[in-house]
C-alpha cells in the first residue's frame, strides 16, 4: 500500500482504486454490512429506516412538484390544479407528497413512541434523542408551510393563524409577524418565502438525519429488553438479518401508503382547502391537518393567548429535557409495571388530544382538553421523576442472548453460569 | 497599555518557559501572557460577532415589508352608499376594515355600558371620529381570524357587534372584546375624513 492511500479490502480493481482514495465502501460495510446490532429487534425498530425511505420520496416528489408550481398569489392554486389536471402524471405525484406527509407523520409518531417505551432517550443515547426531537420541530415547519403553498382556504388561514401565534409574545410580538408575513397580512412575499424555506428544510433535516445516524453508530441500537450487548453472541451483523427485516416492513408500509394514494388520496386533507384562498372569508371552522391536532387542541385548552402557545411549545420542548426527566436506570417499560401502564395512559391522553383537537372549541371538548393536557404533562413532569424513586422494576435479564435462546423470562443464577447452547 | 503592566525584570518578548526556575519571574510572564492573549482573543471574537451581525442584518431586513408593499398603505373609502344599519368591508394593507353605519341604538349601546365590563377598557368616544361611523380592522386580536357581523344574515354575536367563529369571542357595537379569548378590542386604524362622505384609511 502506498503512502496516504486507505488499506482497503475491497476486491474489485475499480471500486477498490477509489475505496483507497475515498473509503466509502469501507464505510458502507462498517456501518450497514457487518454494523453488529442487537439480535433481538422487533419490528418497531422498521421506523427509522421507513422515516428515511420516506424523506427520501417526499425529496424526489417536492423537487418534481416545483418544476410546475408557481410560488404567487395570483397562480398557486391554478397551478396545483394544473398539475392535478394536464401534466402527465401530476396527479400522481401530488398524491404521493401530500399523503407522503402523513405517512412521514405516523412514521415518526410511531418512532418517538417506540423511543419513549423502550428508553431510548436514557444514557448513553440523550443526544441521539434530541437531534431525533430537532428533526421533528423541522417536520412540522416544513410541513406547515408546505399546506400553505396550495393556497386554499386553510392554507391561507392556517398561515394566519399559525404566524399569528408569533403576536403572543409581549413587546416585539406584532413586529415578529409582520416580519414573518413581510407585509401587514399573509400575502404574496409570504407564499414566497414559505415556498423558498419549504424547499430549504427537506435539506436541513437531511442534515440532522446524518448527524442523528452517526450519533447512532456510536452508541449503537437499543432493543427490546433495554440492556446492552455483551458481546457478538448478543448482536447480528446489520446485513442481511436487520436489511431483510426492514425490507419487510418496507412492503407493508408501501401498502399503506399505496392505498391511501390510490383509494383514499383526500381523506386526510380537509375540503375546504380545495376553496381558493379568500383574505375577507374566514371558514367557519379551521382545523389544521391531523397531525398537528394534539398540539392544537393543547393550544385552545388554556384560556389565555400567551400561555397557550407556550404549553403548546413546551408540549415539544418538553421532550428536549425527557432524558433527565426519568430517572430510572431501568430503560425498557417491560421491566418498569407502574411506568408503563402511566405510558400507555399518556398515549391516550396524546389520541384524546388529537381527537378533542378537531372538534369546535366549546364544552365538552374543553374540559376534556384540559385534563387530558394536564395528563400529557403530569406524565413527563411528574409521574417519570417520582418513579424513579419509588418504583421497583422487574428483575432483568441476564444479557440479551438468553432469554432469545431460551424461551425468554429472567434468568436463575445458576443457569447463567452454564455454557451458551446452540437453539 | 498592556506594556505598563509588565512587572520590572521580564521582557515582555521573553518566552513564557524560560524564567522557569524564578518564582517571581514566571509567575508575572504568564499572567501578563494569559491577560494579551484573552485580550486579542476578545477583541477579534467581538470584531467577528459585530461583522457577522452587519452581514446578516440585510438578509433579516429583507424579509421585513418592501418599498412597494408600504407604499400601498392607504385607502380611500366612498361613505355617501352606506345607509343606516348598513357596514361595508374594505381591504387596507391585504386586511379587511369594517366601516360600519351605526344606529342611534348601536351608539347608545355602546355608551351605555360601563367600563367596568369590559377586558379591554376604552369609551366609545375614543374609538370613533364621527358617533355615527364606526371603523376598524376586522381581525380578531386573538389569532387572526375575520369576525362575522357584516352581512345582515351574519351572526353578530351577544352584543349585536362582531362574533368570531374560530373561538368564539363576541365583539359589541363599538368593537370592544367582550366574551372569548380574544385579549384585546378590534383596533381602530388612523384615518382622516377627506370630505363629509369620504375617509381616507392610513
Amino acid at each position: 500500500m502506498a503512502i496516504g492511500l486507505h488499506d482497503s479490502t475491497i476486491q474489485n480493481p475499480v471500486l477498490r482504486w477509489v475505496d483507497q482514495r475515498l473509503p466509502v465502501f469501507t464505510m458502507m460495510q462498517k456501518e450497514y454490512g457487518t454494523f453488529p446490532t442487537p439480535r433481538n429487534f422487533n419490528y418497531f425498530w422498521n421506523f427509522g429506516a421507513l422515516a428515511m425511505v420516506t424523506l427520501m420520496i417526499m425529496i424526489a416528489t417536492g423537487v418534481f412538484l416545483s418544476m410546475n408550481y408557481t410560488p404567487h398569489t395570483a397562480h398557486a392554486f391554478d397551478s396545483v390544479e394544473r398539475i392535478m389536471r394536464d401534466v402527465n402524471y401530476g396527479w400522481l405525484i401530488r398524491y404521493v407528497h401530500m399523503n407522503g406527509a402523513s405517512m412521514f407523520f405516523i412514521v415518526v409518531f410511531i418512532h418517538i413512541w417506540r423511543g419513549m417505551y423502550y428508553g431510548s432517550y436514557k444514557a448513553p443515547r440523550e443526544l441521539l434523542w434530541i437531534l431525533g426531537v430537532v428533526i421533528f420541530l423541522l417536520m412540522m415547519a416544513t410541513a406547515f408551510m408546505g399546506y400553505v403553498l396550495p393556497w386554499g382556504q386553510m392554507s391561507f388561514w392556517g398561515a394566519t393563524v399559525i404566524t399569528n401565534l408569533f403576536s403572543a409574545i409581549p413587546l416585539v410580538g406584532e413586529s415578529i409577524v409582520i416580519w414573518l408575513w413581510g407585509g401587514f397580512s399573509v400575502d404574496n412575499p409570504t407564499l414566497n418565502r414559505f415556498f423558498s424555506l419549504h424547499y430549504l428544510l427537506p435539506f436541513m433535516i437531511a442534515g440532522v438525519v446524518f448527524l442523528h445516524v452517526a450519533a447512532l453508530h456510536i452508541t449503537g441500537s437499543n432493543n427490546p429488553l433495554g440492556i446492552d450487548p455483551k458481546g457478538p453472541q448478543d448482536t447480528l451483523p446489520f446485513h442481511p438479518y436487520y436489511t431483510a427485516k426492514d425490507s419487510v416492513g418496507l412492503v407493508v408500509y408501501f401498502i399503506v401508503f399505496a392505498f391511501l394514494v390510490f383509494f383514499m388520496p383526500n381523506y386526510l386533507g380537509h375540503a375546504d382547502n380545495y376553496i381558493p384562498a379568500n383574505p375577507l372569508v374566514t371558514p367557519a371552522h379551521i382545523v389544521p391537518e391531523w397531525y398537528f391536532l394534539p398540539f392544537y387542541a393543547i393550544l385552545r385548552a388554556v384560556p389565555d393567548k400567551l400561555g397557550g402557545v407556550l404549553l403548546m411549545f413546551g408540549s415539544i420542548a418538553v421532550l428536549f429535557v425527557l432524558p433527565w426527566l426519568d430517572t430510572s436506570p431501568v430503560r425498557s417499560m417491560r421491566f418498569r409495571p407502574v411506568a408503563k401502564w402511566s405510558l400507555y395512559l399518556w398515549l391516550v391522553s396524546f389520541f384524546v388530544l388529537m381527537w378533542a383537537g378537531a372538534k369546535p372549541a366549546d364544552e365538552p371538548y374543553v374540559t376534556i382538553s384540559r385534563i387530558a393536557t394536564a395528563y400529557y404533562f403530569a406524565y413527563f413532569l411528574v409521574i417519570l421523576p417520582l418513579l424513579g424513586r419509588l418504583e421497583r422494576p422487574l428483575s432483568l435479564p441476564e444479557s440479551i442472548a438468553m432469554p432469545v435462546l431460551r424461551g425468554g423470562g429472567p434468568v436463575l443464577a445458576g443457569a447463567a453460569a452454564k455454557p451458551m447452547e446452540k437453539a | 497599555m498592556a506594556e505598563t503592566m509588565v512587572p520590572p525584570g521580564v521582557t515582555s518578548g521573553g518566552p513564557a518557559g524560560a524564567p522557569h526556575g524564578a518564582p517571581h519571574g514566571s509567575h508575572g510572564g504568564a499572567a501578563e501572557g494569559e491577560t494579551r492573549r484573552d485580550f486579542l482573543t476578545l477583541t477579534t471574537a467581538a470584531f467577528a460577532a459585530v461583522g457577522v451581525g452587519a452581514v446578516v442584518w440585510p438578509f433579516i431586513s429583507s424579509m421585513n415589508p418592501a418599498r412597494d408593499v408600504l407604499a400601498l398603505a392607504s385607502t380611500e373609502v366612498d361613505l355617501s352608499p352606506i345607509a343606516v344599519g348598513q357596514a361595508v368591508t374594505v381591504v387596507w394593507r391585504g386586511k379587511p376594515v369594517f366601516v360600519r353605519h351605526r344606529t342611534a341604538e348601536d351608539i347608545q349601546a355602546a355608551r351605555a355600558t360601563p367600563l367596568s365590563e369590559l377586558k379591554d377598557p376604552a369609551p366609545d368616544q375614543s374609538r370613533v371620529q364621527r358617533d355615527q361611523w364606526l371603523v376598524v380592522v376586522g381581525v380578531c386580536t386573538h389569532l387572526g381570524c375575520v369576525p362575522l357581523g357584516q352581512r345582515p344574515t351574519d351572526a353578530k354575536g351577544n352584543f349585536d357587534g362582531w362574533f368570531c367563529p374560530c373561538h368564539g369571542s363576541h365583539y359589541d357595537t363599538s368593537g370592544r372584546i367582550r366574551i372569548g379569548p380574544a385579549p384585546l378590542n378590534l383596533p381602530v386604524p388612523d384615518y382622516t375624513f377627506t370630505s363629509d362622505t369620504q375617509i381616507r384609511i392610513g
